[in-house]
């Protein structure tokens, strides 16, 4: 045997089978969701310190989604939305996703301490963590409220975003957290209505699955409500102003709105029309959190051209 | 048997290469940057800015900074 004939395995992968073991869709929100932590709080960070701040969250959160992707190999290859990662796919050994995920995690959290502060730094250390010990390996598997639990970690990234300017946590983070972290069930649950099968196939616990879909529709009304209040104080906090208050009113009606035709709906009914409502309520899901944070930096520039200040003055 | 470098399997690992080579030029490049951008931010204490600020009142009441 040659040595050509030793190296040639069909399953080798290319730079992008790396790219996509980092999860870039979910990266795009944290490098979002962070970067508006860091531009609205009230301290200046030089432009270079927070570009390299918001580079290194999002490398810190693609190592936590390498990581997930290296415990759940064995779901993943169960689910249709996710039999095509690297890993289930055999492109990617499981170990090489583990030692990628684990450099990743140590370089981002040691170059976030490096560029901005060593508590924003110990805080990515404790969202990648919660992300992997506590929702992956912990919650997932066992108990349905494995979203609810877990939404936690994809709500810390502007409060890290906010850590790197002011060093530490005040309200107006928690209440960022708060409302990716409110938002979080509905938006899964969504997603969970209409994969039918993948999580039932895979054994995941998901609500669907142990509590049936009429009470997953009612859960996913019940924490759109409790979502808006945490809406309107954030637009109410020294960080809001005018274009969040506006845009929590509309977006909060409009997605209650949408979760109550989701409760009030059969599910024969949803499935007859092939579950349009729900896929319509996933993506209006994601365009809230889009407008909504968008909504913050709109009003952090009305602050920072000095046109808000009648608001202030309320 | 012939080596054939145009393989399938040899474009991969050229990606694969070509990308971590890209990606190692590109921290050196960030880490030098933010080096200077860090260094040229400093007092002539080397102090990093809000330092001097901060340990001003202190010195104003005659405590030693």
């Amino acid at each position: 045997m040659s040595d050509y004939t030793a190296i040639e395995q069909p399953q080798d992968a290319g730079f992008g089978d790396f790219v996509q073991l980092l999860k870039p869709r979910v990266m795009s929100l944290v490098v979002f969701t962070a970067m508006v932590g860091l531009l609205v709080a009230p301290a200046h960070v030089h432009p270079f310190v927070a570009f390299v701040s918001i580079l290194f969250i999002a490398l810190g959160g693609g190592a936590s989604g390498a990581l997930n992707m290296w415990y759940d190999a064995d779901i993943d290859a169960v689910m249709r939305r996710t039999r095509a990662r690297p890993i289930p796919a055999g492109r990617i050994a499981p170990g090489e996703a583990l030692g990628l995920g684990l450099a990743l995690s140590g370089v981002s959290c040691l170059m976030l301490g490096l560029a901005a502060n060593w508590f924003a730094a110990a805080f990515l250390a404790f969202t990648i963590f919660f992300y992997v010990g506590v929702y992956t390996m912990w919650l997932k598997r066992l108990t349905p409220q494995n979203i609810v639990i877990g939404g936690a970690a994809g709500a810390f990234p502007p409060m890290i975003g906010w850590a790197v300017a002011t060093g530490g946590v005040s309200v107006e983070s928690i209440l960022m957290f708060m409302l990716i972290f409110m938002w979080t069930p509905p938006h899964f649950w969504a997603l969970a209505l209409f994969m039918k099968d993948d999580y039932s196939k895979a054994g995941v616990p998901m609500l669907t699955v142990t509590h049936g879909r009429a009470a997953t529709r009612s859960h996913i009304f019940v924490y759109t409500l409790l979502l808006a209040p945490f809406a309107l104080a954030l637009a109410a906090s020294p960080v809001g102003g005018p274009v969040t208050l506006s845009a929590a009113l509309v977006l909060n009606v409009w997605f209650i709105r949408g979760a109550l035709r989701l409760w009030r709906r059969p599910e024969q009914q949803a499935e007859a029309d092939g579950y349009r409502a729900e896929k319509a309520f996933f993506k209006f899901s994601l365009a809230y959190l889009f407008l909504h944070f968008s909504a913050l930096l709109a009003d952090a520039a009305l602050r920072g051209y000095g046109l808000a200040t009648w608001w202030q003055g309320l | 048997m012939s080596f054939r470098p145009e393989h399938e399997l040899h474009r991969r690992r050229w990606s694969r290469n070509l990308g971590l080579g890209a990606l190692l030029a590109a921290f050196v490049a960030l880490v030098f940057v933010l080096t200077l951008v860090k260094v040229s931010r400093q007092d002539q204490f080397g102090n990093p800015p809000g330092a001097a600020q901060a340990s001003a009142p202190a010195a104003a009441n005659g405590v030693q900074p």
